[in-house]
């Protein structure tokens, strides 16, 4: 497929437009629409579910560091340490527990 | 606030994921130098795909001899959670001028959706903020790409360090913000078990949409007329 420097350029260019798409359809997709009832209750919880199921499988199928440091995170942010901090804690923590375990 | 120190602030909500992200950049730079890529080749597909996972897969699948349109959609399906991502943004975007809006939408990445959402728990988003938390990542991505592929020998293993599970600590710290009782905890307890078992039996990215729209149905199915929390 990359063989060509035409081949690539062109590779990338229809690989660009396709993940660009999907950037813009969800807005596209939403705007002007007046959403009520059970299709709200399904959008509130969008950010939520979706930032949960992006790290299930690092925090809960990789190992028992990234398990704790995933609770360790989880603590600090309920503490309300500031985000950086907060992201400090958790690389270190798996980090160290990286090292030991 | 007025703009710059609404671009100043989202600037310094992603700059601790623009050190984790050198690493991961430099070191795709790097395979795609071991397939032939120039330091500027990678740099325009970093600054156009802008996709990491994808970026990963279609250097793996364009050595196999897969066709265009295969790659395209292996590169599209992959990409499908930002159209949730966009969907739940565009409710804080409706102010933003439908143009602006498209533009900043190119670089929306998990990280910078991330990070709005939880900016408009506080206060709206606005341009310039969108623009500081999105755009940074962005050209580090890119250029570490081309520093990559220049170099062409990896950093080594970096794991040790830990700076792959900076993402999922910003995440659960964003996740945080999201909690409202018992209903949030069925949400994501769904959300998380269908995401780990997708992820265990179906290859790729679907864990994320299978997650995602578990967590939403779960909450749809909660749902008890309006004023409910």
């Amino acid at each position: 497929m990359f063989e060509s420097q035409s081949q690539l350029l062109l590779a990338i260019f229809c690989m660009g437009l396709a993940t660009y798409s999907t950037r813009l359809a969800g807005y596209w997709l939403m705007r002007g629409r007046s959403i009520k009832g059970h299709s709200k209750a399904a959008l509130d919880a969008m950010p939520p579910a979706i930032l949960m199921a992006v790290i299930a499988p690092t925090v809960f199928l990789q190992g028992p560091a990234e398990m704790i440091a995933g609770g360790v995170t989880l603590a600090s942010a309920l503490l309300r340490l500031p985000l950086l901090v907060t992201i400090v804690v958790g690389v270190t923590t798996v980090a160290v527990l990286r090292t030991f375990m | 606030m007025n703009s710059r120190a609404e671009f100043k602030q989202g600037l310094m909500d992603i700059a601790p994921m623009l050190l984790a992200y050198l690493p991961i950049a430099a070191l795709w730079g790097t395979i795609a130098a071991a397939h032939g890529f120039s330091p500027m080749q990678a740099l325009l597909m970093s600054a156009f795909v802008y996709s990491g996972a994808a970026q990963f897969v279609a250097l793996d699948l364009g050595t196999t001899g897969i066709t265009l349109d295969m790659l395209v959609l292996a590169v599209f399906t992959m990409s499908l959670r930002h159209v949730l991502m966009s969907a739940s943004v565009s409710r804080h975007m409706q102010a933003f001028h439908k143009g602006k809006a498209s533009i900043l939408l190119f670089w929306l990445t998990d990280e910078a959706w991330a990070l709005l959402e939880r900016r408009a728990l506080q206060r709206p988003i606005t341009p310039a903020y969108f623009l500081g938390a999105a755009a940074p990542l962005w050209m580090c991505w890119s250029l570490f790409s081309a520093v990559g592929a220049w170099l062409g020998k990896t950093m080594g293993d970096t794991s040790a360090l830990g700076l792959d599970f900076a993402f999922a600590a910003m995440f659960i710290a964003v996740l945080a913000g999201f909690w409202k009782g018992a209903k949030t905890a069925a949400v994501l307890i769904v959300s998380a078990l269908v995401a780990v078992l997708v992820k265990i039996y179906v290859p790729g990215a679907w864990y994320i949409l299978s997650g995602g729209v578990g967590g939403m149905l779960v909450a749809a199915a909660l749902y008890r007329g309006d004023g409910d929390v």
